[in-house]
């Protein structure tokens, strides 16, 4: 194992900043009191809550009061869901799209076999979704539509506006799953049609464990958990404070990083897409125009996602594969698939997802060994051998 | 995070005996592109009938590779006859074991080399095209199931799966790789085992009995949980097969309540009383 750690994985999760965490210790020892109680010890912690309820507000262009702190993104996209059913129930339709996260794509499967109607939209081989087909989906009895904000796995950006307004058009609820675009994507819920928005505070450098239901004034609501009165009654359970502070300080970095997540990241991913796509047989996936800035998916044709992580690993890089191997099932990713990219691209491709805190040394680090670990794999993969001789065998090809 | 054994990350990272014996003596490929593995073996006879050489070319995981080295090391000086007894669990027990979702990697170690020497042989060079597929995501046959199952020995369809990768795509074929399994079990020459008593059938009931059964069964394993979420649940009637049931307090408003009862309060009385039951609700 390498000394060296290089974290390309923050897609997954990122570093807690240390900001964020220097802003939340006060709140383990010195200001435990309940934000509920009304003695000024509680009450001084509620007003604490409040400004961090204000700092995610402003990031998100909404007003504090839409904003309700749950444990994380899938505990929001699953109140979501089931809040649209709930108050609506004589719908019993939700259309949403084959590549969002687990959190609603399982959520949604479940729905169906238990008497609800799921569509579950196509994607193109960029993994764009048709606007049309969309909105030729919404029923009658449709109850929420649900479309993710950004893609985990390739980073491709819907235009989830344009549906939300498609959506507000003909009646009918819009929920996003933002988790991995907020922060990078200029967000302003104010002005749009957007229902219901989840995030995650892991995803943009406030710990694990705290997430964010955005829920549009006049959207009709059930509460999920159920209980006590707190978050307006919205989501019950004694206020999880410090990192409610935590998820308020890194909405405010996200808010002041913005800019610096589409230059510099975005310049540190291109030149190690750059340098990546030199590798023979090799491709990224996803519409390179309209993607996150800190996200690249690249295919290495013809080896196999896990020997590349675990090789990479050795180096003390930090990555993930949508391969079959690395996840515990026996299909590679459901978004390549659902893409077309073919299974000589996909069960060998790597997600390298940036942050704030990557370096170009970190990125040239990546460059002096993924050539080699590569290389190394495809001279032991039978079809490699194949492919090379099915070159070699093109009329005008010239054997170097 | 995978837990591989010091000895699978050793093959994994520093295989032995990569690459292809162009005058081979046998050749064997099994799996492909889009199972995710593939594994391409050669060997190489001594005088003596012995295996002097082999080599391999891999397309999968750190395991599949490291199966398929440690499989190169064990086969050479073996004589056909010795080779082909060699299973998937002594490759797996070779390297210390495998993850046991890992265990198609072995399996897989098995197959090539059954190919290969089957090749030399001058017969078929795939021995899974003999009986039917059964899982078409993989392309695995019923035969291949049987043979690993009575290798492993291998009950469920989880354990199937995790050795051939049958069932673990659509999951359609599922059905189909248990009722191998309950055939082969039952009908398993060594094995003294429990046959389970399928849980369709069960002792015919009268009226009264069913009645009675299903009244139980509701306020057994149903009621406690609906009161739990602040519900209760009534019984109002059996017609035969449909058992009529509302539902009240907080149940009766909720949307969710059509999935309670067909997935909850169904699935109990099947369980417990018969597995012919249909449950409706009457609203109040």
């Amino acid at each position: 194992m390498s000394e060296r750690v290089v974290y390309m994985d923050n897609n997954a999760t990122t570093q807690a900043a240390p900001e964020v965490v220097a802003a939340m210790l006060p709140f383990f020892g010195e200001y435990y009191g309940n934000p509920s109680s009304m003695h000024n010890f509680g009450g001084q912690v509620g007003a604490k809550v409040d400004t961090a309820r204000g700092q995610v507000a402003q990031l998100l262009g909404a007003s504090p009061e839409e904003i309700v702190f749950t444990s994380c993104g899938t505990e929001s996209d699953n109140t979501a869901l089931m809040s649209a059913l709930a108050s609506q129930p004589g719908k019993r339709h939700i259309v949403t799209t084959r590549v969002e996260h687990p959190a609603v794509l399982n959520t949604c499967q479940g729905l169906a076999t238990q008497g609800y109607e799921v569509t579950f939209l196509k994607v193109d081989r960029q993994g764009n979704l048709d606007l049309e087909a969309a909105a030729e989906a919404i029923r009658e009895d449709t109850a929420l539509v649900s479309v993710m904000w950004a893609n985990n796995e390739t980073g491709v950006i819907f235009p989830v506006p344009e549906i939300a307004e498609i959506c507000a058009a003909k009646g009918v609820l819009f929920h996003t799953d933002a988790v991995q675009a907020v922060g990078k994507v200029p967000i302003d819920l104010a002005g749009s049609a957007i229902s219901m928005l989840a995030l995650s505070g892991h995803k943009l450098h406030a710990p694990k464990g705290i997430g964010v239901l955005y829920i549009k004034k006049g959207t009709p609501f059930v509460p999920f958990i159920k209980g006590g009165h707190q978050e307006h009654g919205r989501r019950a359970g004694t206020e999880n404070v410090p990192y409610i502070i935590g998820m308020g300080k890194a909405a405010e970095l996200a808010r002041t990083r913005m800019d610096e997540e589409n230059t510099k990241v975005k310049a540190l991913r291109d030149r190690l897409e750059t340098g990546l796509l030199k590798i023979d047989a090799t491709m990224v996936n996803g519409d390179p125009e309209r993607r996150l800035p800190n996200t690249s998916s690249v295919s290495f044709e013809f080896v196999e996602g896990e020997g590349i992580l675990l090789h990479l690993s050795a180096q003390g890089i930090c990555a993930s594969s949508g391969s079959a191997c690395t996840s515990g099932s026996l299909e590679p990713s459901h978004v390549l698939r659902a893409m077309g990219v073919p299974f000589t691209a996909a069960h060998g491709s790597i997600r390298f997802s940036l942050s704030v805190y990557n370096t170009e040394a970190d990125v040239d680090h990546i460059l002096e060994h993924m050539p080699g670990i590569i290389e190394r794999l495809r001279a032991m993969s039978p079809f490699w051998a194949k492919h090379q001789k099915a070159q070699c065998a093109t009329p005008g090809y010239v054997e170097p | 995070m995978w837990e591989y054994t010091d000895k699978v990350k050793k093959y994994f990272t520093e295989p032995v005996n990569v690459g292809e014996i162009l005058d081979a003596d046998g050749v064997g490929e099994v799996g492909s592109l889009a199972c995710g593995d593939a594994l391409k073996l050669t060997f190489k006879l001594d005088e003596q009938g012995k295996i002097a050489d082999a080599k391999f070319q891999t397309f999968g995981c750190a395991s599949a590779i490291a199966s398929s080295s440690a499989l190169t090391e064990m086969v050479k000086g073996m004589t056909l006859d010795e080779a082909e007894k060699l299973t998937n669990k002594d490759i797996a027990d070779f390297l210390g074991g495998l993850p046991k979702e890992k265990m198609h990697c072995s399996v897989m170690g098995e197959e090539a080399l059954q190919a290969a020497i089957r090749n030399y042989k001058g017969l078929e060079p795939l021995p899974s095209e003999e009986g039917e597929v059964v899982c078409q995501c993989f392309g695995v046959t019923d035969k291949e199931i049987e043979k690993v199952a009575l290798n492993n020995d291998l009950h469920s369809v989880e354990e199937i799966t995790n050795f051939t990768k049958a069932g673990g795509g659509c999951g359609e074929c599922q059905d189909k790789i248990q009722a191998i399994l309950d055939r082969l079990w039952d009908t398993a020459p060594k094995q003294p085992v429990e046959v389970k008593p399928p849980a369709a059938k069960k002792k015919k009931l009268t009226n009264i009995q069913k009645m009675k059964l299903i009244e139980e069964t509701l306020e057994r394993e149903v009621r406690p949980a609906l009161k739990a979420d602040g519900g209760d649940i009534e019984l109002i009637d059996i017609d035969s097969d449909k058992v009529l049931v509302s539902l009240r307090g907080r149940c009766s408003s909720c949307a969710a309540s059509q999935a309670t009862l067909g997935q909850f309060v169904q699935s109990k009385l099947r369980e417990f009383v018969s597995e012919d039951l249909v449950v409706e609700e009457v609203k109040p």
